[in-house]
């Protein structure tokens, strides 16, 4: 008995809907269809009325949340694909991420934001919009990298307060499994230590988390052992974890999926440089994709965003810093 | 006054409504009151502008007053109301405090803004009084999700109503919301003020189709259309449209024509108005027009009229001395926080201060 990273996403939104009658979900084509990935696979036909599709109408589905908001509910949105976001992009950071510090009246929404590549999935299926909403004060923005996470995170968002971007990554969907769901969780805000390692600390999130455990694998065959630190949550995003691992080891490589002006790697880098510039042995790296739109053709695909290959690359010329 | 009934309300009466409306006349001079007190109200702000007191635009609603007022009068307590940025005297009709318009035009620190938004940004989100973004017509989908929460709950009889102008229309926000409403069957009033010009840009650069209200149908809701300039015709449409939204008829699409007799905001001459619209029936100030039926009818005689004028200038006068004595927000004492989950705030610690040499 397994359950994947896309089961847990189902589960956690079947548990909030069982256990909070305030909670519903709106989103397209996740009614009786299950949702374009089936994370709302049954959920309809289990909680009827609560499950609803909407139109091909993203500023009035986060508008329409927004409302259902104030009103007292709990809705979790699912955006079909995070690159989708962008036409409700004005209702998020707008309305959503402002209503509480203008009004004192909270926004509880959750935004599932299915996030970054899978192979031939182009410039308008593949993209990482963690940054672009991290940058926005009143958000709240899970980059959950676990099965773990997916489940924990999930049901913590519908029970927080403030609007949560939700960015749950679909090359994990079906590629990662977990031999059961958590029964208790870290709380948002934590990174968590993946591995530990003495020699370099790679900072990253999300997919990333997998890429660059399996290049510090094989770095490890070679005597030099990196640590690794998820961050799980981006915004809060828990510099003292970042901070302490570095005094560990000195070093910091920052890996991210998303595209490299600015954003989580850069904020990471700014953070460690002001807090604990005396930390650092040799100037902090950072990896991202490649600063243009995301390439369809597989092979492209594969070297267009950050992997093991060329973590272990960075990481081994950071080493010899 | 005489008190008779007015035929036309007998028609439109709510049977749901437990309560008959008010006599054609008194209703038609209450909502007078609530068209007077708010251009008394744009007076003062405009004079408070002009001193130098106002942070930010001056942004009024002359001209649109009795549009406004007959929607805000048509809602009741328990509906969701969505002003847009020339409703003064609907969100007077509709309730807000008179307090709530001067403090947040001032930036009062008591205010429910509290110096944090201003002008006509304001609103109680609880007592269903939404604060509008400046985006337009992304409002009106907020207002659907209210009505779908109240739905989810079984709360029935609610009508909601979002304003935009006939700029808003333009908007990618108001399709997909107006559409949305339509797919969700929902008792939403949307009103559009089509007042001739969106900021500087006139009616001909701003839709192609011959009437705004034309619109309805290909959404699924019901076309209405008034003159805004007439208060009668604007209680008579806009109690017709939330009747029927709260009877169960789905969206209402409200198209009122009408001239902004002002600027965008007191910072624009609006010379670009075309002086053969303001010679025009349109061009006609609903509050005189409204002022001449009350004496022609003998619902008011001038005497009556200028007692009104005196009682909602000291009303006005009232709040906006209020509003001045009070403090505004000091950003020491500020709560720099934007996330109602105090315990995920990020902390940004300021640089390191130089040392002085």
């Amino acid at each position: 008995m397994s359950i994947t990273y896309l089961e847990a996403i189902r589960e956690a939104q079947a548990k909030a809907l069982a256990d909070d009658p305030r909670v519903f979900i709106y989103g397209q084509d996740v009614g009786e269809f299950g949702g374009a990935f089936k994370a709302t696979k049954r959920l309809a036909q289990e909680f009827p009325g609560r499950v609803l599709d909407a139109p091909i109408s993203e500023d009035a589905i986060v508008g329409a949340a927004i409302g259902a908001a104030i009103e007292g509910m709990r809705p979790i949105i699912e955006m079909q694909y995070a690159d989708f976001s962008t036409p409700g992009f004005n209702q998020i950071i707008n309305q959503a991420a402002t209503l509480f510090w203008r009004t004192r009246v909270p926004c509880p929404i959750t935004i599932r934001m299915p996030s970054g590549g899978l192979a031939g999935g182009g410039p308008f299926h593949s993209q990482c919009l963690e940054g672009l909403y991290a940058h926005y004060p009143g958000l709240i923005v899970m980059t959950p990298a676990t099965v773990e996470d997916a489940y924990s995170m999930l049901l913590e968002a519908v029970a927080i307060d403030d609007p949560v971007i939700f960015c749950e990554h679909k090359h994990l969907y079906y590629h990662l499994k977990a031999p059961a769901l958590p029964t208790d969780a870290m709380p948002v805000g934590k990174a968590r230590v993946a591995r530990a390692g003495r020699d370099l600390t790679i900072v990253t999130y999300s997919a990333m988390l997998h890429e660059a455990l399996a290049a510090a694998e094989e770095i490890a065959l070679e005597g030099e052992e990196i640590e690794v630190v998820d961050l799980r949550s981006i915004k809060p995003l828990d510099t003292d974890t970042v901070v302490a691992s570095v005094a560990r080891t000195g070093r910091l490589l920052c890996v991210g999926e998303a595209f490299p002006w600015g954003g989580v790697t850069a904020e990471v880098i700014a953070r460690v440089a002001t807090e604990g510039f005396g930390l650092l042995d040799a100037p902090p790296q950072r990896l991202n994709a490649k600063d243009t739109p995301i390439p369809y053709h597989p092979d492209l695909w594969s070297v267009h965003r950050p992997n093991a290959n060329s973590i272990g690359a960075a990481a081994r010329n950071l080493l010899r810093m | 006054m005489r008190d008779r009934l007015h035929p036309m309300l007998h028609s439109e009466e709510n049977p749901r409504t437990p309560e008959a409306p008010p006599p054609f006349p008194a209703q038609y001079l209450k909502a007078y009151r609530f068209m007077l007190l708010a251009r008394v109200l744009d007076d003062k702000i405009a004079s408070l502008g002009r001193a130098g007191k106002i942070h930010g635009g001056v942004f009024l609603g002359r001209g649109q007053e009795a549009l406004s007022a007959a929607l805000g009068m048509a809602l009741r307590p328990g509906d969701i109301f969505a002003p847009l940025i020339r409703d003064g005297a609907g969100r007077l009709a509709f309730g807000e405090p008179l307090l709530d318009a001067v403090r947040t035009c001032l930036g009062s620190a008591l205010g429910p803004m509290r110096g944090r938004d201003g002008n006509v940004h304001r609103g109680r989100p609880k007592k269903g009084l939404l604060p509008m973004i400046s985006h337009l017509g992304a409002m009106i989908s907020v207002v659907n999700g209210a009505l779908m929460a109240r739905r989810f709950n079984h709360v029935e009889g609610v009508v909601g109503a979002a304003c935009v102008g006939d700029g808003g229309t333009s908007t990618g926000a108001f399709h997909e919301a107006l559409n949305q409403a339509a797919v969700e069957h929902l008792p939403l009033v949307l009103v559009v003020a089509n007042n001739q010009y969106a900021y500087s840009t006139p009616t001909r650069r701003q839709f192609a189709c011959k009437d705004l209200s034309d619109r309805a149908i290909g959404y699924g809701a019901t076309p209405h259309k008034a003159d805004g300039t007439d208060l009668e015709d604007c209680l008579r449409v806009l109690s017709t449209a939330v009747a029927q939204a709260r009877a169960g008829g789905g969206p209402q699409l409200v198209v009122a024509s009408l001239l902004r007799l002002c600027g965008h905001g007191e910072h624009d001459d609006a010379h670009y108005v075309d002086a053969k619209l303001k010679e025009s029936a349109l061009g006609r100030d609903c509050l005189q027009v409204a002022e001449e039926r009350l004496l022609r009818e003998g619902w008011a005689d001038s005497e009556a009229l200028l007692a009104l004028r005196q009682e909602v200038t000291r009303e006005v006068e009232a709040a906006a001395a209020t509003a001045q004595r009070e403090p505004a927000p000091d950003p020491f004492k500020e709560d720099w926080c934007a996330l109602s989950s105090r315990h995920l705030r990020e902390i940004f610690e300021a640089p390191i201060p130089s040392i002085p040499a």
